[in-house]
Formats: structure tokens, C-alpha cells, sequence
């Protein structure tokens, strides 16, 4: 199934709660709303037509002069393929971006639709700052109840790929350099 | 030299404790396990048959740091890992030498300045006997760090050792970073 026939079935299905549709790229997509994003992700999974049930990552993407950041789901179904030789075969294949404001990041969590987004999100916190409400490995601290940091450690602060971070100059007593200062004692 | 002559059987041998010690800790520098990045890759070549460090006596990899004399530290340390690598030198016993291997050990090489992650320097952390230059270290440069550390141990004496006094003063448990 193509993308645009894959757009054409989600329009029908949830009219204003899709945002928007991107097919000139190499990377085509559908843009959901944000609080409408798990009903629809159920639906991809579980529709017969479509059985998107493999996500292949989720992108996350700051964009500083517009405000807001893009978070992009690559889903792909992939089934046991009849002919010997080769074990799959992908027949729908689409990219869903969900679009949040930068000041209120939020995103309902799909990890329950594919466990494969539980890690994926996970780093999508650690590194850009979106907040994935409901997610199963969430705790609770000074910023709120939010998913566990995955790689940097757990009294981090910021996060290290928005656009506007600020490096630390300090860690836990070790000093640092970056292009603009250095805290590190020169010999 | 004269009047002690002769006076001894064959097969004496008359040595200072200084140099005993010291020739007993230069041939047998066991080092520990501690690949965090690349370098460990070369760090590995240099203990396989073609480099063969056992020919220096450093060929007895040790997986825990109670058992290892030296802590060859091969890759990138992150602000993360370095609680780790500095808990890891504290549980080595003593005498114990650290060589920083590579350009991200002496200096954060190429996460100088745009790593938000990467501690500049090891010796920010743990004291560093051996500086071992390279992106990644051939394993010959390797080798050749480690001839200098075995040069460094035979100067030791067990009389007083002013570097290791000047060590413990900066990197004390009780008093050092983390």
C-alpha cells in the first residue's frame, strides 16, 4: 500500500485529527495530532490493511525558529514471506510526525502499541527534553514525572541535543572546556 | 674494590632491595581489563601473538582491579564513567600506575570542545604516570609506553618517594574530586 493510499484510509477514519500529509520527500509522512497520536497508532497496528506492527525509530527534531519540536515514528509491516529464501516482506511502509510546541513538550507514549518505542522515547527525553506522558519506565524528580533517562546519568542536567543547550561547565567536582570557556586548570 | 673479593661463594648474589624490587615489579606489570572505546582494540593487539607484551611480563590481562598493577585507560571517559574509573583505581592496591591511552584519555581529543560529555583528560581524575599520544595508539606505541613506565618503576625507591606523596595529597579519597 502506498503512503498516499495509507493517508487516504487514515483521513477517512479520523478526518480533523490528522494535520497534514508530506509526499514530494524521500521520506514521505502523515502528521497526526499529538493527543490523538495512540488511538491512531492502534489503528495502524491492528487495522488488517495496513499492520504497520515494526517501528523502526523515532526521530526527534528541534526546530528553534519555529518553536516547536517534530517527533517522527518510521513504520514499516513486516510478514513472514511466503517464498523460501527471504524471511520478510514489507508491504506498507510510512513515516508519522507529530508536532509539539517547545515550551510544552508532550506527547502521549506509545509504548504500549510497540515496546520498541519504550527505549526509543526514552532517549527521546534524555537528549531533546520530550516529555512522553504514561510511559511504563517513568519516574518522578525536580523536573516532574517524565520516562528514565537511557544514556546520560540520572542527575543530568538539560537535555543535550535541543539547539539552545548549555553545556555544564562542572560535574560532580570534574571541570570542563567548551568553545567559549574552560573551567579546566591549564598546565 | 679489593679487600672484598673472592671472600664469597659462587652463585652469590649481592644486590641492593631497591633494585630487586623494582626488577620484580618491572617484569611483572599486570594490567587490568579497561577498554571503554576504540583504543581497546589496539590495547588487545598488543597482548595478541603478533605484539606479544608478554615478552614485558604485562601480558596477564587482570578482569579485576585487585589483581592489577597497571590501569591502561583505553578510550573515551565520560562524566558518567569517571565516578566508575575512579572507584576502579581506588580498589587497585599499591604500588599502581595509570597510563592514559590516546588523545581522548590525555585531553578529550576530538570532544575538546564540542563534547558535553567527555571528561578532558583522565588525569582530571585519577593521576596519570604514562602518556600514551595517538587516535588511536599503535600497538607499538603502546609497547613503548610501557618500556617508559618500566623505566619509570626501576627509579623508585623504598626509601621515600616524593611522587607518591604528592599523589596521595591530590587524589586522597577523602579529598579528591567526586
Amino acid at each position: 500500500m502506498a503512503p498516499e493510499e495509507i493517508a487516504d484510509l487514515l483521513k477517512k477514519q479520523f478526518s480533523d485529527k490528522i494535520a497534514g500529509f508530506t509526499f514530494e520527500t524521500a521520506h514521505p509522512r502523515i502528521e497526526v495530532r499529538a493527543d490523538a497520536w495512540p488511538e491512531v497508532a492502534k489503528f495502524l497496528r491492528n487495522d488488517s490493511r495496513l499492520q504497520l506492527n515494526f517501528l523502526r525509530c523515532i526521530t526527534a527534531v528541534d526546530m528553534l525558529e519555529d518553536e516547536q519540536f517534530v517527533v517522527e515514528y518510521d513504520l514499516f509491516s513486516a510478514r513472514m514471506s511466503a517464498k523460501s529464501g527471504s524471511p520478510w516482506t514489507i508491504t506498507n511502509e510510512v513515516a508519522i510526525a507529530v508536532k509539539v510546541p517547545r515550551n510544552s513538550a508532550t506527547i502521549p507514549t506509545v509504548a504500549h502499541v510497540w515496546r520498541a518505542a519504550d527505549w526509543h522515547e526514552r532517549e527521546a527525553y534524555d537528549l531533546m527534553g520530550i516529555n512522553f506522558t504514561g510511559h511504563p519506565d517513568s519516574v518522578t524528580d525536580h523536573d516532574g514525572t517524565h520516562p528514565r533517562r537511557i544514556l546520560c546519568p540520572d542527575d543530568w542536567v538539560g537535555h543535550a541535543l535541543q539547539k539552545d543547550y548549555k553545556f555544564p561547565m562542572e560535574y560532580h567536582g570534574i571541570p570542563a572546556v567548551t568553545e567559549h570557556e574552560q573551567t579546566r586548570p591549564i598546565h | 674494590m679489593s679487600w672484598i673479593e673472592n671472600r664469597f661463594e659462587e652463585g652469590m648474589i649481592i644486590t641492593s632491595l631497591d633494585w630487586a624490587i623494582n626488577w620484580g615489579r618491572t617484569c611483572s606489570i599486570w594490567p587490568m581489563t579497561f577498554g571503554l572505546a576504540c583504543c581497546a582494540i589496539e590495547m588487545m593487539a598488543i597482548g595478541a601473538s603478533r605484539f606479544d607484551v608478554d615478552r614485558f611480563g604485562a601480558g596477564a590481562f587482570r578482569a579485576s582491579p585487585r589483581q592489577a598493577d597497571l590501569m591502561i585507560v583505553a578510550g573515551t571517559v565520560t562524566y558518567k564513567m569517571a565516578s566508575r574509573v575512579k572507584r576502579l583505581y581506588n580498589q587497585m592496591p599499591e604500588p599502581k600506575y595509570v597510563m592514559a591511552m590516546g588523545a581522548c584519555t590525555i585531553g578529550g581529543g576530538p570532544y575538546f570542545k564540542n563534547g558535553y560529555h567527555v571528561v578532558k583528560g583522565v588525569d582530571l581524575v585519577v593521576p596519570v604516570d604514562i602518556y600514551v599520544p595517538g587516535c588511536p595508539p599503535r600497538p607499538e606505541a603502546l609497547i613503548e609506553g610501557l618500556m617508559r613506565l618500566q623505566d619509570k618503576i626501576r627509579h623508585q625507591t623504598v626509601a621515600r618517594d616524593r611522587w607518591n606523596s604528592v599523589k596521595d595529597a591530590a587524589f586522597s579519597p577523602a579529598t579528591g574530586a567526586n
